[in-house]
C-alpha cells in the first residue's frame, strides 16, 4: 500500500467529479473554471505524491503544473472566450440524462479494464488507475459530443491532466524532461488554437463545428 | 567537467558569440543604417577565427569539452580533431571571401532584406561551426536541423517569386528526408548500444559499443541516405540545380562550397570513426553511387544554358568524385590496406577543399555578372571580358581550376584521386582489382567533360561579342566583391601550386580516420605512391612549361620578326557580322546532348524546312524527375486520395472512432 492512500483516493473521486460536471456543464465560462478546478485537484495530488516520496522534481511539477493550468491556460481561455464573445452561449447538448448514463457506463468499463494493469504492477491502487482511465474515456467523450470548437478544446485539455494524474498517482511522475515538453505544448497549442479560433470564425462566422462541416460538405 | 581554456575553444567560443552577436544587430539594420557596412566585415572576422581554430586542431591533439548548455543529464559535448580541423579551415577561408562579397552585396539591396540575410547567415555560420566540432548525437542532430532551417530561410531570400518558393520548398523536402535517416542511423546506434537506463549518446561512447555488423550495416545505409541527401548524390540531388539559382550568389556559394561539404564531413564521420571496420559492400555502395554521380553531374551541367544551374551540376560532379573517392577508402580499409584507404581519404579531403575554393570564386564570380547584367541566360551574355576584365582574369583562374588545367589546384586533388583508383589493383579480390581501375576511365570521362563545361561557361559568358545591347552598360564588381574573389583566387593558386603543403596539412586527418599513421610514402601490398609527389611536382612542371613558353617566344620572335600589322578582320565574305551568329550555350552543348541522350530527358521543338519563322529550342530536364520523382508523386497521391476518401467528414465521427478503437483495445487487452 503506497503511503497517505487515503488523501490520495479522495482526490481521485474528487478528480472523477469533475469531469462528470464538465460533461455536463454547457456554458462555456463555467467549463473554463471547472477546467481550472481539475488543474488544482491535479496540483494537490501531485504535491501529496511529492510530500509522501520526498522528491524535488516532484514539487517542481506540482509548482509547474499549478502555475499552467490554475492560473495561466483558463487565464487564456477567459480572454479567448471573450474577445470571442463566446462565454455565455448555450450549447446545445445530447439530453444530459443520456449522456450520464454512457459515462457511467464508460467508468464500469474503466475499472473492468484496469483489473489487469493493478494485477501486473503491487502496490498499485486499482482504484486509481480506473479513474484515471475512465477521466479519459470521459474527456474523449465530452469532445464527441461538443457541438463548438473551444469546449472541444477544454475536452483535450482535460484529457491531458487526466494523462498527467495518471502518471504522478500511479507512478509517482514521469521524467521531468518530459513533463517540461507536455507543459509546452500544451501552452503552444492553446496559443495556436486562440489563432486559429479568429481565423475559424472569419471564414465560417462561427465556431460551431455543426455549421462548419455543412459548409464544408456544401462545398 | 572540462572547462574550455584552449585557444582554439577560445576562438570557436569568440566565432560564436560575435555570429549571435552581429545575427541579433542585424536585426536592428531597417532602423539604425548605420551599423549596416560593419556587419559583414565583422562576421569575415568570426570567420577567420574558426579558420584559425581549424589550423590549430590539426596540428594538436584533438580537445574535448563538456558544455554547460543542454538539457538536465544531456550537456552538448564538443570535440576537435583533425577533421573538423580539415573541414573547419575549408568553411572558415570559403566563408571570409563570402563575407567580404555581402559586404558588397548589402550595399545595393534594401535594408529590410538584408536585414534578413544578416540574421540568417550569420546564424548559419554559428550552426555549420557547431556541426563541426558537435561531438554528441543529440547537439549535432539540433545543430545540423538549425543549419538546415536557416540554409532553407536564406535560399528563399526572394521570397516573392513563385520560382523561390517552390525550389525552397524542394531543398526543405529533401532536407527533412535527409535528417529523419540520420536520426533513424543515430538512434539505432543508441538503442543497441544502451545498457539499462543510461542514455549512451556521445560519439566516443558509440564507437566504444561495437555493433553487430547487420546494425552497423543497417546504421551505415541510413547515414549514407542522410548525408547523400545533403551532399548532393544521385538521385537526392535534384535540389541543387533549383536551389542554386533562386538564392542570392554568395549563398550559392556558401551552399556549394560549404553545406555540401557538411553532407561529406557527416558521412566521414559516422562511418570512420562511429562504425566498426566497413565491410566490403559499404565501400562499393558508396563507390558506384558517387561515380554515377559525378558522371551524371558531368553530362547534366554540359547541356545547361542557366549560368548558376550549370555551375550547381557541376558541384554535383564533383562531390560525386569526391564520395567515389571515400568509398575506395572503405574499401582499402575493410581490406586493411590503410595506407591506401589514407592516400584515397587525403584525395577527398584535398578535393573538398579545392572545390570549395574555386566553386565558391565561380559563384561569387557569377554574382558579379548576374548584378552588371542582371541575366543568368547564358545566351543573352557574351563578350563580358572588356567590360569586367579583372572579375574575368580571376574567373578564368577557377574555370581552369575547376577543368583541372595542371598548374591549379583542381588537377592536384583529380590526379591524387585518379592514382587512387589505380592503386585499386592491390585489393585481394580479383573482380575489384580488375574492375575498380575501369572506374578510373569513368572518371578521365568526368575531368573531360568538366574541361568542355568550363570552356562552354567561360566562352560563352566572357569571351566573343555581347549578345544582347545592353550588356554595354556591364560595370566591373565593387572593391568587396574583387576582394571575396581574390582571395579565392590566392587560395586556389596556392592549393594548386603548393600540393605537398595541402597534403601535409590534410595528413592528420586521414591518419585519423584510418587510425593509421598516414605515411608519406605509401607501400603497401606492391602498391607504391609517394603521397607529396603523387600530386605532381609542380616545381618541375613550372619550370618545365617557362622553358616552353619562353622557346616557343624565342623562336616565333626569330621567325616572324616584322612589326605586326593592324587589318581588319577576315569576315568570311558575310556582308554583316553580328553577335547572333556566335555559338550559343544551346549550340555548344548540342554534342553532348546528342552522344548521351540516353541519360537525358530532351524536349527538342525543331522547325519544319518551310517555316517563315523558325524557332528551334530544347529543354533538358533531370531524368530522375521523370522516371522516379513524378511516380513517386503520383503513387503518393494516390494513397493520399484514398485516406482522404476513408476520412469521416464529421470530427465527432472522426472521435468516436478514436473512442471506439480505445474501447476495443482495452476490451481485447488479457
Amino acid at each position: 500500500m503506497m503511503p497517505l492512500a487515503a488523501p490520495i483516493n479522495l482526490l481521485a473521486a474528487l478528480f472523477l467529479l469533475v469531469v462528470f460536471a464538465m460533461l455536463w456543464q454547457r456554458r462555456l465560462a463555467n467549463l473554463i473554471t471547472i477546467y481550472a478546478w481539475q488543474g488544482t485537484i491535479l496540483t494537490l495530488s501531485i504535491a501529496l505524491a511529492a510530500y509522501a516520496t520526498h522528491s524535488a522534481h516532484l514539487y517542481a511539477s506540482a509548482c509547474l503544473n499549478g502555475l499552467l493550468k490554475i492560473v495561466l491556460v483558463p487565464a487564456l481561455l477567459r480572454r479567448l472566450a471573450r474577445r470571442l464573445d463566446v462565454q455565455w452561449d448555450r450549447e446545445s447538448l445530447v439530453q444530459v440524462s443520456t449522456v450520464m448514463l454512457i459515462g457511467l457506463g464508460l467508468v464500469i468499463f474503466a475499472f473492468n479494464a484496469a483489473l489487469p494493469i493493478a494485477a501486473a504492477g503491487h502496490g498499485i491502487n486499482r482504484a486509481i488507475i480506473g479513474i484515471a482511465l475512465a477521466s479519459i474515456l470521459l474527456s474523449l467523450l465530452m469532445m464527441i459530443l461538443r457541438a463548438t470548437a473551444l469546449s472541444q478544446v477544454i475536452g483535450f485539455l482535460a484529457m491531458e491532466n487526466s494523462l498527467i494524474f495518471a502518471a504522478t498517482s500511479v507512478t509517482y511522475g514521469m521524467p521531468m524532461v518530459i513533463e517540461f515538453g507536455i507543459a509546452l505544448d500544451v501552452i503552444v497549442g492553446v496559443f495556436i488554437l486562440g489563432v486559429f479560433f479568429f481565423h475559424i470564425r472569419e471564414q465560417f462566422d462561427s465556431l460551431d463545428i455543426d455549421r462548419i462541416e455543412r459548409r464544408e460538405e456544401s462545398r | 567537467m572540462h572547462v574550455p581554456i584552449g585557444l582554439p575553444w577560445g576562438l570557436i567560443l569568440g566565432a560564436l558569440i560575435l555570429w549571435s552577436l552581429l545575427a541579433f544587430a542585424s536585426l536592428f539594420i531597417p532602423k539604425a543604417p548605420r551599423i549596416a557596412p560593419l556587419i559583414f566585415p565583422l562576421g569575415a572576422l568570426g570567420a577567420l577565427c574558426v579558420a584559425a581554430a581549424g589550423l590549430l586542431a590539426l596540428q594538436g591533439p584533438p580537445v574535448t569539452m563538456v558544455s554547460p548548455l543542454g538539457l538536465p543529464g544531456l550537456p552538448f559535448h564538443g570535440r576537435m580533431d583533425a577533421l573538423s580541423g580539415v573541414f573547419l579551415v575549408l568553411f572558415g577561408l570559403t566563408t571570409v571571401a563570402i563575407s567580404l562579397d555581402l559586404t558588397g552585396y548589402r550595399a545595393r539591396e534594401h535594408y529590410p532584406v538584408v536585414a534578413r540575410i544578416g540574421v540568417q547567415y550569420h546564424i548559419l555560420l554559428a550552426s555549420l561551426t557547431l556541426v563541426f566540432v558537435a561531438a554528441d548525437a543529440y547537439s549535432f542532430l539540433i545543430a545540423w536541423e538549425a543549419m538546415a532551417l536557416s540554409s532553407y530561410l536564406l535560399v528563399v531570400t526572394d521570397h516573392h517569386t513563385r520560382g523561390a518558393r517552390r525550389a525552397g520548398f524542394l531543398y526543405l523536402l529533401i532536407e527533412h528526408i535527409g535528417a529523419l535517416a540520420i536520426l533513424a542511423a543515430f538512434t539505432i546506434l543508441i538503442a543497441q548500444a544502451g545498457t539499462g537506463t543510461r542514455l549512451v549518446y556521445t560519439f566516443a561512447a558509440l564507437h566504444a559499443s561495437h555493433p553487430d555488423a547487420t546494425v552497423a550495416g543497417i546504421a551505415f545505409l541510413l547515414a549514407f541516405l542522410g548525408f547523400g541527401a545533403k551532399a548532393g548524390l544521385v538521385p537526392l540531388h535534384v535540389w541543387l540545380p533549383q536551389a542554386h539559382p533562386v538564392a542570392p550568389s554568395p549563398i550559392s556559394a556558401l551552399l556549394s562550397s560549404v553545406l555540401l561539404k557538411v553532407g561529406i564531413y557527416g558521412l566521414l564521420r559516422v562511418t570512420f570513426m562511429l562504425l566498426p571496420t566497413p565491410a566490403p559492400w559499404w565501400g562499393l555502395t558508396v563507390l558506384t553511387v558517387g561515380l554515377l554521380t559525378a558522371l551524371l553531374g558531368a553530362l547534366s551541367s554540359a547541356v545547361q544554358s542557366d549560368m548558376k544551374r550549370l555551375l550547381a551540376y557541376s558541384s554535383v560532379e564533383n562531390v560525386g568524385l569526391i564520395t567515389a573517392a571515400i568509398g575506395l577508402a572503405l574499401l582499402f580499409s575493410a581490406y586493411g590496406l590503410k595506407a591506401l584507404a589514407a592516400l584515397a581519404l587525403i584525395a577527398a579531403l584535398y578535393h573538398c577543399l579545392n572545390h570549395a575554393f574555386f566553386k565558391g570564386l565561380l559563384f561569387l564570380g557569377t554574382g558579379s555578372v548576374l548584378h552588371a547584367t542582371g541575366e543568368r541566360n547564358l545566351g543573352r551574355l557574351g563578350g563580358l571580358i572588356h567590360r569586367m576584365p579583372r572579375t574575368a582574369f580571376m574567373m578564368l583562374i577557377g574555370t581552369l581550376a575547376v577543368a583541372g588545367v595542371p598548374p591549379l589546384n583542381g588537377f592536384a586533388s583529380e590526379w591524387l584521386i585518379l592514382q587512387s583508383f589505380l592503386k585499386a589493383t592491390a585489393l585481394p579480390r580479383p573482380y575489384l582489382a580488375m574492375g575498380i581501375p575501369l572506374g578510373a576511365a569513368l572518371l578521365a570521362l568526368v575531368a573531360g567533360l568538366a574541361g568542355y563545361v568550363m570552356v562552354k561557361f567561360y566562352g560563352i559568358v566572357f569571351l566573343g561579342r555581347p549578345r544582347e545591347a545592353r550588356l554595354a552598360q556591364a560595370v566591373e564588381s565593387g572593391p568587396f566583391e574583387r576582394a571575396g574573389l581574390g582571395l579565392l583566387t590566392l587560395l586556389c593558386l596556392a592549393a594548386g601550386l603548393w600540393p605537398a603543403g595541402a597534403i601535409a596539412l590534410i595528413r592528420p586527418a586521414a591518419s585519423l580516420l584510418t587510425r593509421a599513421d598516414a605515411p608519406i610514402t605509401i607501400s603497401e601490398a606492391g602498391a607504391r605512391v609517394d603521397v607529396a609527389h603523387a600530386a605532381y611536382a609542380p616545381a618541375i612542371l613550372w619550370v618545365a612549361l617557362g622553358v616552353v613558353a619562353l622557346a616557343t617566344v624565342l623562336v616565333l620572335r626569330a621567325r616572324f620578326s616584322q612589326a605586326p600589322r593592324r587589318a581588319a578582320v577576315w569576315n568570311c565574305g558575310h556582308p554583316v557580322i553580328g553577335a547572333r551568329m556566335q555559338d550559343t550555350a544551346e549550340g555548344f552543348g548540342q554534342p553532348i546532348r546528342r552522344i548521351f541522350a540516353a541519360f537525358l530527358a530532351v524536349r527538342s521543338h525543331h522547325p519544319a524546312p518551310d517555316d517563315r519563322v523558325p524557332r528551334y529550342g530544347s529543354v533538358v530536364e533531370d531524368r530522375f524527375w521523370e522516371d522516379l520523382y513524378r511516380p513517386a508523386a503520383r503513387g503518393f497521391e494516390a494513397i493520399w486520395a484514398w485516406t482522404a476518401a476513408l476520412r469521416p467528414r464529421r470530427i465527432a465521427i472522426s472521435l468516436f472512432c478514436v473512442l471506439a478503437t480505445l474501447i476495443v483495445l482495452l476490451a481485447l487487452a488479457p
